[in-house]
């Protein structure tokens, strides 16, 4: 071998005069960092994705893991990760993969906008002692309401409303499937939606019959694969998401391996145990805009015209002419996928250079929307990379309706993001299929994380509404008013319709 | 803080300005001397059928140029002058205030729903816009504002507004704070015979501003109330809504309030909701609207600014003090303060 290996990434120590030689680190460790030889347990730091499940479970804090500092020569341009790739390259000829979000050291544009506050001369609200109203209806709206007046005086509406979804608050679970995640981890996530009175999506990956008692809070994607989905499965959902794209991986298709594909998952994406399960980048129904209102409408008519349909897009270059696009296609619901998007396998090459970002996508999209006239008509679902409740103030004030959040989701289930996904090895019972892995996580202990982090984000955005001065989130709603750019260039501010700070 | 009024005489029966110029001075506590203003309606009974343009004019040469151009593009101006005004110690003159009575050609705007108020609103939003040194500040028929910075009593004695006889009038005295105090800036705020009086503070403007500029309304005048006149001619005469379902739209009940409601009116106000929820109306407000057919006032939905209502015979008067509506008139009967967010409406009488 002329390459070689490449060093460490981590370097795990185990202090040894803590430790109790107990063994839970090698139970733990999915990824077989930890052996036992003889009396004594070995490391191998190689191994290591910094998933810290080890060091959680360690009863006597006894290991450290830290970042193995680089042993390349330093260079500015040739990154240790630029070099890792290239060898990891020659070596294999192969796309290398990755899971989760962008891991690009890219500058994210909410922590540039700065939120507003009353003072003085319009009162904030305090959400505890006033009404303070969150809920969202996700869905087709009349561009204007029609009255009639009844012999006996009275107004009455003439104008019948589509069917919505009505969401407690703006906050709902992306997509993301059983096969990519265990059972638990979506069965933690349901109850938690049910609980807090929101919803989430099942991903490409069929409803699995224990998710049915939840069904009222789950929206059923139809993609490329259209895996799991029959007549049962559209019927089940409160609403049916096309997926054309994703954040993470624009323009290309999913694939989850066949390791992954146990006897579960196999049943209910309908397709052979064991086997790849390999979504096409394109709908091989769809190759225009006409093929996707067909395809909409057929989901509508198959269901009754009773269940909203939402199309999911990756924000990428263009994305709000092909919002516009969709707006007009009968769609209930539009979801952009900014470039953060998380995801449990792509090529890393896509995850970390294809798209744009959520921020500028939900910006323009709601602009083109205006600018065509119907975006009172449509509801913006805006999702890929949201990390706190102030990104989500932030989002909705751009112009949203609500967010979809992905990670965050799984950070409240432990996850700590190392990335590793696609590997079947999630020490955490999420991303895996492992029997023994998959029991590790709760689906009572998950749902309480889940629900909880709902309920925190939801109290902090009524705070934050209240401090503005607004009691209803329709008022935050494209409300750039309430936004200040904060080190961001002209042309950025110009896209996001915002003003500097100070101004 | 900011003080306003409104008064209908549901006959039509006409007052003149010098009760509520005293009326408005009495609430000089809630001003600062920034501006004020006046909107009277049936003042111009001799040019009632045309639309009356008032103008802030920079200068009376390349903007006013500019203005009569454009006018005669879209149709007849049938009469012109200058608005008379007379000089106060407390007013500096920084504009030439003037009106037109014009005749829109709603011809070249065929196919429109209501051609003629279509080109008027189009030329109002073209000029602020786009026209530097003018401002049209008025627009309705039979109607017009007066306004300019100044103490209330300063802003009517310059227009001597004691000589214009009307049966609505609306009134304000401001004290901004988030807007400079121009003579463009100050209330009544009108578009056709829509006029917004307001004392308080839209924090939901972002929203409602890319709502109603998403129908071509141009909000130029740096103020959140502009958005008020322009939501209500929205509702109001494009989407045909009755007053109270404007006034259902921008300042609705909470949901907990629908979810208890019979099914029916519970789908209506949910509709409203979903309809129109970029018109919901935050922050503080009491606000009085002049329209076509009478008054409207209503708070916002937790009633963070002051508002009284008092009625005699056929006048109803709203304020946001009691006092001043007890110095229009001193016989006033059935003083209430009417409930966050519902509608106080005043119609004539057929």
């Amino acid at each position: 071998m002329t390459l070689g290996s490449v060093p460490p990434k981590f370097k795990v120590t185990i202090d040894r005069d803590e430790c109790m030689d107990c063994g839970r680190c090698i139970e733990n460790c999915s990824y077989g960092v930890y052996r036992r030889e003889g009396d004594r347990i070995l490391i191998e730091s190689r191994k290591c994705t910094a998933c810290l499940r080890c060091v959680s479970m360690c009863p006597r804090d006894a290991i450290t893991l830290t970042e193995k500092p680089v042993d390349y020569r330093s260079h500015p341009l040739w990154t240790r990760e630029a070099r890792e790739d290239i060898i990891n390259q020659a070596r294999s000829g192969k796309i290398i993969l990755s899971g989760m979000g962008n891991a690009r050291d890219l500058p994210v544009i909410y922590d540039r906008l700065l939120l507003d506050a009353c003072q003085v001369t319009n009162p904030s609200i305090d959400p505890l002692r006033e009404p303070m109203e969150l809920r969202t209806y996700i869905g087709k709206k009349p561009s204007k309401l029609k009255f009639r007046k009844t012999e006996s005086g009275d107004v009455e509406l003439d104008t019948k409303l589509a069917p919505n979804l009505k969401l407690d608050t703006p906050i709902m679970i992306g997509h993301m499937s059983f096969g990519a995640i265990s059972l638990n981890s979506q069965l933690s996530m349901a109850k938690a939606v049910a609980e807090t009175g929101t919803f989430m999506g099942t991903g490409e990956g069929g409803l699995h019959k224990e998710l049915y008692p939840y069904q009222d809070h789950m929206i059923v994607q139809v993609a490329s694969g259209r895996f799991g989905v029959n007549i049962d499965y559209l019927e089940r959902g409160a609403a049916i998401e096309i997926k054309i794209g994703q954040g993470a991986k624009p323009g290309i298709g999913g694939h989850l391996p066949g390791e992954k594909v146990n006897e579960e998952v196999s049943k209910t994406r309908m397709i052979p145990l064991g086997s790849d399960a390999i979504s096409p980048a394109p709908h091989h129904d769809i190759y225009s805009i006409e093929d996707l209102v067909q395809l909409i409408r057929s989901l509508k008519e198959a269901t009754e015209w009773k269940k909203p349909v939402f199309v999911k897009i990756a924000a990428v270059h263009n994305v709000a002419p092909i919002a516009a696009g969709i707006a007009r296609s009968s769609a209930d619901a539009v979801v952009i996928d900014g470039f953060r998007g998380g995801t449990g396998a792509a090529p890393k090459v896509f995850r970390d250079h294809v798209g744009i970002p959520i921020e500028a996508a939900i910006a323009s999209v709601d602009q083109k929307l205006r600018d065509q006239g119907v975006r009172n008509e449509i509801s913006i679902i805006a999702s890929g990379g949201i990390r706190s409740s102030a990104d989500l103030a932030k989002s909705i004030a751009l112009g949203a309706d609500a967010v979809y959040v992905g990670t965050a989701a799984l950070v409240a289930l432990g996850c700590r993001v190392c990335g590793n996904c696609y590997r079947n090895l999630c020490p955490w019972g999420i991303a895996t299929q492992r029997p023994d892995l998959v029991s590790r996580l709760d689906p009572e202990a998950g749902a309480a994380q889940v629900s909880n982090l709902i309920h925190g984000w939801t109290l902090e955005l009524s705070e934050l509404m209240g401090a503005a001065g607004i009691n209803s989130i329709e008022s935050l709603r494209g409300n750039r008013d309430r936004l200040r750019g904060y080190m961001l260039d002209e042309g950025m501010l110009k896209i996001l319709d915002v003003l500097p700070a100070g101004a | 803080m900011c003080g306003i009024i409104g008064f209908i005489d549901r006959t039509k029966s006409r007052m003149d300005g010098s009760s509520i110029k005293a009326a408005l001075s009495l609430m000089n506590e809630r001003g600062s001397g920034d501006g004020a203003g006046y909107a009277a309606y049936g003042i111009y009974p001799e040019y009632a059928d045309y639309y009356a343009l008032h103008v802030f004019f920079d200068n009376l040469a390349e903007p006013k140029k500019k203005v009569d151009e454009l006018l005669q593009q879209w149709g007849e101006i049938v009469h012109q002058e200058e608005i008379p005004t007379t000089p106060q110690p407390g007013i500096r003159k920084v504009h030439t205030p003037w009106r037109y009575f014009f005749k829109p050609s709603g011809d070249l705007m065929a196919g429109r729903m209501d051609s003629e108020k279509d080109v008027v609103t189009y030329i109002v939003m073209e000029v602020n816009a786009n026209v530097k040194g003018a401002t049209i500040f008025s627009s309705g028929k039979n109607m017009g504002v007066f306004k300019a910075s100044g103490w209330p009593e300063d802003v009517a004695n310059f227009y001597r507004i004691e000589n214009y006889k009307g049966y609505i009038w609306l009134a304000h005295n401001r004290y901004p704070t988030n807007s400079p105090g121009w003579w463009g800036g100050a209330h009544p705020f009108n578009l056709l015979n829509w006029s917004v009086v307001h004392n308080g503070e839209i924090t939901s403007y972002g929203t409602n501003q890319r709502y109603v500029e998403g129908y071509g309304y141009k909000c130029t005048l740096f103020t959140d109330t502009e958005v008020v006149a322009y939501l209500f001619d929205l509702l109001g005469r494009q989407h045909e809504l009755p007053h109270e379902m404007v006034v259902r739209a921008l300042a609705p009940p909470f949901w907990d309030d629908i979810d208890r409601m019979p099914e029916k009116e519970a789908e209506l106000n949910k509709a409203v909701r979903l309809t129109y929820g970029s018109a919901l109306m935050n922050g503080p407000f009491a606000i009085v609207v002049g329209t076509d057919d009478g008054i409207v006032g209503f708070t916002d939905r937790i009633k963070l600014r002051p508002l009284v209502v008092g009625e005699n015979g056929s006048k109803l008067y709203i304020s946001s003090e009691e006092a001043a509506i007890r110095v229009l008139d001193p016989e006033v009967k059935n003083i209430y303060t009417p409930r966050a967010g519902e509608p106080i409406i005043g119609r004539f009488i057929e």
